[in-house]
């Protein structure tokens, strides 16, 4: 259990970020896929450019996880590639309409939106009507 | 230090919390190896909590999810802090282009963190509450565990890590959000 305290540390900084830079509000990402302000793109782009440069700091000087391990992300096989663009599409619809992707639900939840944990748990039966329908999906 | 005690309790510009943000990727790695990605989790709480003979759930969750858990419970957390300690029930300060085209949709204020007329218990009594409650949840769910990540997993992560197939999915979650945004929302708010 000690070992997981780190990352508790981690998901309250991540959750603090998520409501003080108002990602969990429903209004930002409507107004994200309005086009209609710069904020979520400002925020989603800074945060792939700081992992990025991240990413490539812990490669080209071989840093190393506390561990010990080699450290870096594992590379996602793209086969086909219906998996990313229908599966994709199909989250950006439920994203749109209930304006939340799973981080800012677990935030908001937290935060005292309790009525989101309908979202939530229609994600978790989501995900498992995936595991189970699976083997006759396309990928 | 009032004044950076007020800065911290106001809203925090896209250009602090973005990077802050994709901090997470950085320092999930050396903190163990670790990829940031929150969806995951919702097949761990599949694992550990719901039936099923599908091999997608039949393996040791505390292993391989014990510190994602761990992480989202502390999403929770933080939520809750930020929520108590740093903002009220505050104006979200959207843009006035926004604000006229919400409530063409009928929704007249831009307030807290969601739009109450929509999302509360007792709209949940309602189709169109229902729907876009439950049914918006369920896509999201269905999606990501088929797309394999969700906007932390592939918007941040796989982007930063230059992977083709998180493109993929990034384009996808847009696709699908403005399909959302420009004709299911207007169909399901009745204009």
């Amino acid at each position: 259990m000690r070992g997981l305290l780190r990352y508790l540390l981690l998901g309250v900084a991540f959750g603090i970020l998520l409501v003080k830079s108002d990602v969990v509000s429903w209004f930002r990402i409507h107004e994200m896929f309005r086009f209609q302000a710069f904020h979520m793109y400002g925020i989603i782009g800074s945060a792939v450019l700081t992992a990025g440069v991240s990413l490539q700091l812990i490669k080209r000087l071989g840093l190393r996880s506390r561990g010990g391990e080699d450290i870096g992300m594992p590379a996602k096989s793209l086969g086909r590639g219906t998996r990313y663009w229908l599966g994709g599409t199909l989250f950006g619809l439920g994203w749109g309409i209930v304006g939340a992707c799973p981080g800012p639900l677990f935030a908001l939840v937290g935060g005292g939106v309790t009525v989101m944990l309908v979202p939530l748990l229609g994600a978790i039966a989501g995900t498992w009507m995936y595991g189970v329908m699976r083997p006759r999906l396309p990928h | 230090m009032t004044t950076l005690i007020e800065a911290i309790r106001g809203p925090w510009a896209w250009y602090v919390a973005g990077p802050l943000i994709g901090l997470m990727v950085p320092a999930l790695l050396l903190a163990g190896n670790k990829s940031f990605g929150i969806s995951t989790n919702l097949r761990h709480i599949c694992a550990v909590a719901l039936p099923s003979r599908a091999p997608y759930f039949a393996y040791d969750w505390r292993d391989a999810g014990g510190w994602n858990l761990a992480f989202a419970l502390g999403i929770g957390i933080g939520g809750a802090l930020a929520v108590r300690l740093l903002v009220g029930d505050h104006l979200v300060s959207i843009s006035p282009a926004t604000q006229a085209s919400l409530a063409a949709l009928g929704i007249h204020e831009a307030r807290g963190l969601v739009p109450r007329e929509l999302f509360s218990w007792s709209a949940l009594g309602t189709v169109r509450g229902a729907v876009m409650l439950a049914g918006g949840g369920l896509l999201v769910g269905f999606g990501t565990a088929y797309a394999g990540g969700c906007t932390s997993g592939h918007a941040i992560s796989g982007l930063a890590d230059l992977q083709l197939p998180s493109l993929i999915a990034v384009v996808g979650f847009f696709a699908g959000g403005l399909i959302a945004t420009w004709v299911l929302l207007p169909m399901l708010l009745g204009v």
